[in-house]
């Protein structure tokens, strides 16, 4: 039997279940570190993505600051905010909201430079103040993007909180680590199931959700991908 | 926006990314592979852990190998013994320094421990057929069960088996594995009862995470090596194991057929002189003054005459 079956019947097989190692605990805290960093990296980079992209200030320095910090390895940094805040979970989870951020910010700010720069000036002619317009033309218009910023981050969180369990703070990294340490392959194969599992989980529904928040009358003006039917029935000869 | 010229290009930029990936796949040999003796200077794998203690005497032996004119293929910081015990015993490595209680342990899950002479007596015959372990050193590393100092006076924590006395839960804190090592929490409980209030994994060994959790009181019981200069520098107190919950862990080199008496000779000239002092003054070089295994290796050698 494959190795990668193991895996699969590891996953499946219920003496793995239960207590404070058992898989649906751990795919629980796995799913609420993934949750909560996402949160608080939305509230850190979305307002600012936002202030970025309306007034068109400090651009350059948020990409270059958003390439710099997608360059960090997220397990060095963890282990040195884990040596100044100590063992647990706050270490991971500052850890993973900068690797979060860039995603986030990107997404805010460029949502809101793909907004038509007419329909702006429209709203700023018809008398809307510069929050009314924030709210009401480019947050809506700018959501695609953003939504597909989210997305990349959730995937880029629910892989990298694998890491959280190296300093005791929970996760599906668990079974990875000791998997192994102690050359249990089906083990460490079975926490690589899980996290492709809760990947897979997050690209569905954020499809839902991107179908369900963008307004009609974003998909509504998208242009419709119609191919040229020819007015003829049949290939006319000469 | 994307046009089919800027389609193709990353189209081609995947096929050369993806076909450098494949071929390096191919290329790559097997990094355990053994050097291939060319005649008279034989080539000596010599492997170590992942742990800069155990890489720090592989290079102290590497560089007396050397010295005595042998060629080292050096692979070092391979992994846990898991990973590294069936390279041996297929002999793709040579030499391997290792800790003659936990390889005890490890090969004979009856070993019934006693004193150092003892165990290696015991490793000696449980050793896989191809392999031979050699003179064992002064110097040992032990596992350990340690706590801070305040929890020791707190608690009138003496020995292992004091930990009955706490009233608190206690958090172990340590490597993944340690839950399955049979001086782990289970063993705490089976033998003295000692009931543990869970694992805080922190994958580095004893090292500064798992001190500097333990002097916080975030854990309240960790596997910390004696030969670790942490514990002298924090005041930490080894919980002492009259009843040899762990095995004494003396350094002593594990070879293949390969090695010869000649080279044999060397690797027990060097362990005659590695005495437990000295192994806890070199890890205090690479811990406290960020020196290098090799510089390390090497002003130790000389310190003790032994390279020529």
């Amino acid at each position: 039997m494959n190795i990668f079956m193991q895996g699969i019947l590891w996953v499946l097989e219920p003496a793995h279940y239960g207590g404070v190692d058992g898989i649906e605990t751990r795919v629980g805290q796995h799913l609420l570190i993934s949750i909560g960093v996402l949160a608080v990296a939305s509230i850190i980079a979305i307002p600012l993505g936002y202030v970025i992209g309306h007034t068109g200030r400090g651009r350059s320095l948020a990409i270059g600051a958003s390439g710099a910090i997608r360059a960090l390895p997220t397990l060095g940094l963890l282990i040195i905010i884990a040596l100044v805040v100590n063992v647990g979970l706050l270490a991971p989870f500052i850890a993973l909201v900068v690797l979060a951020i860039p995603s986030i910010l990107a997404g805010a700010y460029s949502g809101f430079e793909a907004v038509d720069r007419r329909g702006i000036d429209a709203a700023r002619a018809v008398g809307m103040t510069e929050l009314q317009i924030v709210g009401r033309v480019e947050m809506p218009l700018g959501l695609p993007l953003l939504i597909g910023g989210l997305r990349t981050a959730s995937l880029q969180v629910i892989a990298t909180a694998t890491l959280a369990d190296y300093v005791g703070g929970g996760g599906v990294g668990h079974f990875i680590f000791l998997g192994l340490k102690t050359n249990d392959y089906p083990q460490m194969l079975a926490g690589s199931i899980l996290v492709i599992l809760l990947a897979i989980l997050s690209e569905v529904l954020f499809s839902v959700v991107q179908r369900l928040v963008i307004p009609a009358g974003v998909t509504a003006a998208r242009p419709q991908d119609v191919r040229v039917r020819s007015t003829r029935s049949r290939a006319a000869l000469g | 926006m994307f046009t089919a010229r800027k389609g193709r290009l990353v189209a081609l930029g995947a096929v050369v990314v993806g076909a450098a990936i494949a071929l390096s796949g191919c290329a790559s040999s097997n990094p355990i592979s053994g050097g291939s003796g060319s005649g008279a200077k034989t080539t000596l794998v010599v492997g170590s852990q992942d742990y800069y203690s155990n890489e720090i005497v592989a290079e102290i032996y590497s560089q007396a190998l050397e010295n005595g004119g042998f060629t080292i293929d050096r692979q070092f910081k391979i992994g846990q013994r898991e990973v590294y015990l069936p390279e041996l015993e297929s002999g793709k490595i040579d030499v391997f320094p290792e800790y003659i209680g936990s390889l005890d342990q490890a090969l004979n899950k009856k070993a019934a421990g006693g004193s150092a002479a003892d165990v290696a007596k015991d490793l000696a015959s449980v050793l896989p057929t191809g392999l031979r372990v050699l003179d064992r050193a002064g110097a040992a590393d032990q596992n350990s069960w340690t706590v801070t100092s305040a929890f020791a006076k707190k608690y009138e924590l003496t020995d292992i088996a004091s930990l009955k006395k706490v009233t608190e839960p206690i958090l172990v804190g340590g490597n993944s594995e340690l839950a399955t090592r049979p001086y782990g929490p289970d063993a705490l409980k089976a033998k003295y009862g000692v009931t543990t209030a869970g694992l805080t994994a922190i994958e580095d060994s004893g090292g500064p995470l798992t001190v500097k959790a333990l002097l916080d009181n975030k854990i309240q019981l960790a596997n910390i090596y004696t030969a670790s200069p942490l514990i002298k520098t924090d005041n930490l107190v080894v919980l002492k194991d009259p009843d040899n919950l762990f095995f004494p862990d003396n350094v002593a080199p594990i070879v293949s057929k390969k090695v010869t008496t000649k080279a044999a000779d060397i690797l027990n000239r060097v362990n005659a002189k590695l005495s437990r002092s000295d192994l806890v003054s070199l890890n205090s070089e690479s811990v406290t003054d960020q020196k290098s295994a090799p510089a390390i290796a090497k002003a130790w050698l000389t310190k003790n005459g032994l390279l020529k």
